[in-house]
């Protein structure tokens, strides 16, 4: 058992899968020789050499054709897009190359690749470092989309992931790769010390794709969250003394509907909670879903607690994150409804 | 403020072709040589040595069908009828099955007319074992594979014979065992993802190729220029063509920024051979594509290849080209036609006759109606296509998921549940 940060966590994993399958292949940005922005691949080209772990152009939609190209040709490609604003250079390659190939060609061919991109802001972004365009993918049919939220769970997602044979959207909220964050930027950093999920076992194991987990069980609310928000939550909940249960989606698609169901089953109320924009957000689809799939048990409206349909401000982050302040807000009205 | 009262030289510049319909075709500028004196240089040449070549013109057949020059080929007879008959076979398909759409047996079709040499010569340059990244104008490649014309054809009609279950629009083939990547409606993604291919081959140390179209209009999509960027970076074995048919649906290649430079020299920019071929003469076509292979399987990584030809019909069966060119413009096409010249070429040498192009016409239109007749027993979009709703909910992912199941489920076609 190892202390590790996410980014440790990550790399653990990107270095045993270069280990394992000579099939893998890791490429991006400042990936090789550097390392990575976020210092994710460090010292993955100096272990495994220059052809297992490379730098590439500055060029998303070409980073993501090529990787499809690969994967089709039966390599299993793990690629970094620096940040996830960048990505949408190569939204055509992954929307209607990666995850139409299988069904399109009935299986002739598929692209097993991992896509791997920081969301999310509070580290003074802005507009262009800061974005969580998660929606934008679970919107396509034929990709999966998984965010972890801590480093155990980043290790065995990251595992399924890149052993998956459909592609796979890996978002990695950047503002919990050094430590877990409660929404307040006043307060000293944090880091995975303290916290049991930064504990990660040495030996390789899975998280299935689809299976939530349940940071904390409560029976009057119920609040469903993913990456850095579950921690914003969390932190909400213990301060205001709720009776809530926390769940961790950890899989956007496929979504594990059975914990929801029977989490909003037993507390009668749900609070949605992310860090994107409001307006057509996966929260948009999980209200509907909880909706369609529990209504004669509601005994309130679902909120969502969302980012502001506005580009990610600079200086005016912290107006636009949805702290533990807005999250609390709606538990409570959300609470005292009748 | 017009121009002429204004003191400024500016103008916006929109880009016209040369011929509108009313127009008499007039391609007398272009001066049609045997070759530019374009020697064959050696394989592994650097890129920037290609100069003329991409802004020449590679021609080994006169119009008259005698073969000479630097580019002359070593290919037998026996090669030279295959691509022959490759190119009716694929001209003759073409036809059937535009006349079947007509009658609505088909939803759509779409023609190669007038640039059969590029895709058959092409695919008997290279190895079976080679990966091809088509767009939806290479059918040649498949037939000149002996890919068999009835799967074609069922995949036309989307019927019970279609090996991908009618999912995709007719002429969208895909084809891992006969080495024909699966198509795109999507114009120019092909490009890069051939580089990636290209790259795994080169990682896995594979001998096999890949080799990649895109149309001239296509090449002003964004994935041209990564797969032209990639292929430079990484020394991929890839073979890039450029499918130069004068024409993208209605726009002139002009409007792809065709008209200062040509496509091909676009290879020279990022460092890539490239080359510039009349792509209607099929032996200069089968000597490029065999001088590029070499290079990239001898290390020297891509070649860019604009293959200069005309797109002798209508875009596709949803299109009328006399509303924006005269439709005399592609019988006055100065390069004429790569089934003619071949035929002719072939006659030249003593290798073929009237006689047994006559009744080689004859064997192959007999083949394609029986063909397609048995094809067409299998059902149409017009008289069913005998394909399970069900499986309309297969394949988005790897294995069913309970989302897709609840949705096949109400939409009363089943359920994958126990
Ligand atoms: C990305 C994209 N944009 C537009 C279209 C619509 N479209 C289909 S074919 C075509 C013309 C393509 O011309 P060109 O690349 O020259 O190929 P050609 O048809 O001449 O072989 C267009 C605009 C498309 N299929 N995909
Ligand atoms: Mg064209």
């Amino acid at each position: 058992m190892a202390r590790m940060n996410m980014i440790e966590a990550i790399r653990s994993t990107l270095a045993y899968q270069l280990q394992k399958d000579d099939d893998v292949l890791i490429f991006g940005e400042d990936v090789g020789y550097f390392g990575g922005v976020f210092r994710c691949t460090d010292g993955l080209q100096e272990t495994y050499g220059l052809k297992r772990c490379f730098d590439t152009p500055i060029s998303e939609g070409g980073i993501i054709g090529v990787a499809i190209g690969m994967a089709a040709a039966g390599l299993r490609p793990v690629v970094e897009i620096q940040f996830s604003d960048y990505i949408y250079p190569a939204y055509d390659q992954i929307a209607s190359e990666a995850a139409r190939l299988r069904y399109r060609s009935n299986g002739d061919f598929t692209a097993p690749l991992t896509i791997r991109t920081p969301v999310g802001g509070g580290i003074y972004g802005g507009e262009t470092h800061s974005q969580s365009p998660e929606a934008l993918f679970t919107h396509i049919c034929g990709i999966k989309s998984v965010i972890p939220s801590n480093p155990y769970d980043a290790k065995g997602l990251l595992n399924t992931a890149i052993e998956t044979n459909d592609p796979v959207m890996f978002f990695e909220p950047k503002r919990l790769y050094n430590g877990p964050f409660d929404g307040d930027p006043d307060k000293p950093a944090m880091s995975w010390d303290s916290s049991e999920l930064g504990e990660v076992p040495d030996e390789e194991y899975r998280i299935p794709l689809g299976e939530a987990r349940t940071i904390r069980e409560g029976n009057a609310i119920t609040i469903l969250a993913y990456g850095t928000m579950v921690w914003v939550a969390e932190a909400a909940v213990r301060s205001h003394g709720i009776d809530a249960e926390i769940i961790d989606l950890r899989s956007l698609i496929p979504l594990d509907m059975k914990t929801i169901s029977a989490s909003v089953e037993k507390t009668g109320r749900c609070v949605v909670v992310h860090e994107a924009t409001r307006t057509s957000g996966f929260g948009a689809e999980l209200a509907a879903l909880v909706q369609e799939h529990c209504f004669y048990s509601l005994e309130a409206p679902v909120q969502r607690v969302t980012g502001w349909d506005t580009p990610y401000p600079h200086a005016l982050e912290w107006h636009y994150f949805p702290g533990q302040a807005r999250v609390a807000a709606a538990l409570e009205q959300v609470l005292e409804a009748a | 403020m017009t121009k002429d009262e204004s003191d400024t030289n500016s103008d916006l510049y929109i880009p016209e072709p040369l011929h509108r319909p009313g127009d008499t075709p007039d391609f007398s500028h272009i001066h049609v040589r045997r070759n530019d004196n374009l020697e064959q240089p050696d394989v592994l040449v650097d890129s920037y040595e290609t100069e003329r070549h991409a802004g020449g013109l590679i021609r080994v057949m006169d119009m008259q069908g005698v073969a000479s020059g630097p580019w002359l080929p070593q290919v037998t007879p026996d090669i030279l009828r295959k691509g022959l008959r490759a190119m009716l076979l694929t001209r003759l398909m073409d036809d059937r099955m535009f006349a079947m759409q007509r009658q609505g047996k088909l939803s759509f079709y779409l023609k190669s007319r007038g640039e059969e040499a590029v895709s058959v010569a092409q695919t008997l340059a290279i190895r079976k074992t080679d990966m091809v990244f088509p767009t939806y104008r290479q059918q040649g490649v498949l037939i000149a594979r002996d890919y068999p014309m009835k799967r074609m054809m069922c995949q036309c009609l989307s019927n019970a014979g279609d090996s991908s279950l009618g999912r995709q629009m007719p002429t969208m083939y895909s084809s891992r065992e006969y080495g024909f990547f699966s198509i795109s409606g999507n114009l120019g993604t092909q490009f890069i993802q051939s580089v990636g291919w290209a790259m795994a081959s080169a990682y896995k140390r594979r001998d096999d190729l890949a080799m990649a179209y895109i149309g001239d209009g296509s090449t002003a999509e964004g994935d041209f220029h990564y797969a032209l960027n990639f292929a430079s970076t990484y020394r991929a074995p890839v073979v890039l063509n450029i499918v130069n048919n004068q024409w993208a649906i209605s726009s002139f290649q002009g409007i792809a920024g065709g008209q200062s430079k040509t496509f091909a020299s676009r290879g020279l920019g990022y460092g890539l051979a490239s080359l510039r071929v009349d792509g209607n003469d099929f032996l200069a076509v089968y000597a490029v594509t065999r001088w590029a292979a070499e290079r990239a399987r001898r290390g020297g990584g891509a070649t860019v290849i604009e293959h200069y030809t005309y797109r002798a019909e209508g875009h596709s069966s949803s299109d009328d080209p006399s509303k924006y060119r005269p439709n005399e413009e592609a019988s006055a096409w100065p390069y004429g036609d790569p089934i003619e010249r071949l035929k002719q070429h072939l006659i030249v040498i003593g290798e073929w006759d009237d006689a047994r192009h006559n009744a080689l016409v004859d064997d192959l239109s007999t083949y394609v109606r029986d063909t397609y007749k048995e094809a067409e027993a299998l059902g149409s979009i017009a008289a069913g296509t005998g394909i399970d709703p069900k499986t309309m909910f297969e394949g988005v992912y790897e294995h069913m998921t309970p989302t897709l199941d609840e949705q096949a489920r109400v939409s009363g076609v089943g359920t994958w549940r126990e």
